[in-house]
């Protein structure tokens, strides 16, 4: 019984211990001292690798949602004759819900997992080590770059995922299911805010961009310098981002759209 | 990887961002700079708005002249109060225009159609659309339906 109770403890404590050197992290790698001369070029580099290389993943499914979203509605809509309303529904579902989302899902997937695993294994092969030992700070030099990248590149995917979702709804219901084009997008138009809608979600995907790159790199810089816990860490930080992007998601719909 | 593909490919990434922050502002939500130069307010009092909302369009023989800003309860006259902003360049709504609660289509949203009226005097910021004509509430429709077929 008091083992039970030791091992649940325990358990308690070092997730404790996990939260708070992943605030320390944070802070310590954004607030302390930031040096914007040095920096941007790295940072440019992990932009592209963290944004410019998610681009086809985040094209491709954001077509083919809004293909489906288009699909989908229209077979409901069209039972109440009002299959016009297509163009609202898709783009509210997307703005508000679907782009920040998937993005965020497939960002964590793609980059994410790429960011744990490649600084767990400058951890494994005791770089970050080295680093430290010629003073050059890991966090400034490794960490902080790849932060600021996620959270630069998040917002930037949801939006266009947003639109390229939207030109795959317009292209199902406009161009094959035969909608008229003008009812389409003036529907969509009418209903979507900019301000309501738009800056809302946009504002869901820098939250999300924040918590899948603060999870990723975390994971990363944490981990067990073996390749076993490389590969555990990697699978952390999908599923730990996977929740948090979810569960977040209710709360930030919740204290926007709801009547909270 | 050269740091020339390195920018070249961050700056197109950028580039596609805001095209798409554009795309969605201006062909998405509509949001359309010409328009947001602002307006003047005109108000009316209706009996019943039904289902009127905010940003609901004004329109003039189908055509959008501004939209409902905000509905209140006229708490003096126990009416809605509806606040409605007029394009700047609308200059042709007198002051004995009339203004009614309709819907577009069967199922479709609900708008304010404004006639224009014959006076010479224009409406101005501020001003009140006295002729108001309520929505079409089904219920009360088919009450006075059942309520005429019984006294006859």
């Amino acid at each position: 019984m008091l083992d039970i109770l030791q091992r649940l403890g325990h358990k308690a404590l070092s997730r404790l211990a996990a939260i708070g050197r992943a605030g320390q992290l944070l802070l310590q790698s954004l607030v302390a001292a930031p040096q914007p001369l040095t920096m941007l070029p790295l940072v440019l580099k992990q932009i592209y690798f963290v944004g410019v290389l998610s681009l086809v993943i985040i094209v491709v499914s954001g077509g083919f949602i809004g293909m489906v979203l288009g699909l989908q509605g229209y077979t409901i809509l069209v039972d109440y004759g009002s299959e016009q309303a297509v163009g609202q529904m898709v783009a509210l579902s997307l703005v508000r819900e679907l782009a920040p989302v998937v993005a965020a899902l497939l960002f964590a997937g793609r980059a994410g997992s790429a960011l744990t695993a490649e600084i767990g294994l400058m951890k494994a092969t005791e770089q970050l080590a080295s680093l430290e030992m010629i003073g050059v700070d890991p966090l400034r030099r490794i960490i902080a770059p790849r932060l600021w990248a996620g959270f630069i590149c998040m917002p930037i995917l949801a939006i266009i995922f947003a639109v390229v979702g939207i030109w795959g709804g317009s292209l199902v219901a406009v161009d094959w299911l035969g909608i008229y084009e003008g009812s389409f997008w003036a529907n969509m138009q009418q209903s979507v805010d900019f301000y309501d809608d738009v800056v809302n979600g946009i504002i869901k995907a820098v939250c999300f961009g924040i918590v899948v790159t603060w999870i990723a790199v975390f994971e990363g810089y944490d981990c067990i310098p073996t390749s076993e816990g490389i590969s555990q860490a990697t699978t952390r930080t999908v599923v730990y981002s996977s929740l948090a992007v979810l569960g977040l998601d209710f709360i930030l719909t919740a204290l926007m759209f709801g009547e909270l | 990887m050269r740091m020339r593909t390195v920018e070249i490919g961050v700056g197109a990434f950028m580039l596609a961002g805001i095209l798409a922050l554009v795309v969605l502002a201006l062909n998405v939500s509509g949001l359309n700079p010409a328009e947001q130069t602002g307006g003047y307010k005109v108000y009316a009092r209706f009996d019943n708005i039904g289902g009127l909302t905010p940003r609901a369009k004004v329109a003039m023989s189908g055509v959008q002249i501004g939209q409902v800003k905000a509905i209140r309860i006229d708490k003096d006259m126990l009416m809605a109060e509806v606040e409605m902003e007029i394009f700047n360049d609308v200059d042709y709504l007198t002051v004995d225009s009339s203004a009614s609660i309709l819907t577009a289509g069967l199922l479709g949203e609900q708008y304010i159609g404004v006639v224009p009226g014959a006076e010479e005097d224009l409406l101005g910021e501020g001003d009140f659309i006295q002729d108001t004509q309520s929505a079409l509430v089904l219920e009360e429709l088919i009450g006075k339906f059942l309520f005429n077929k019984v006294s006859e």
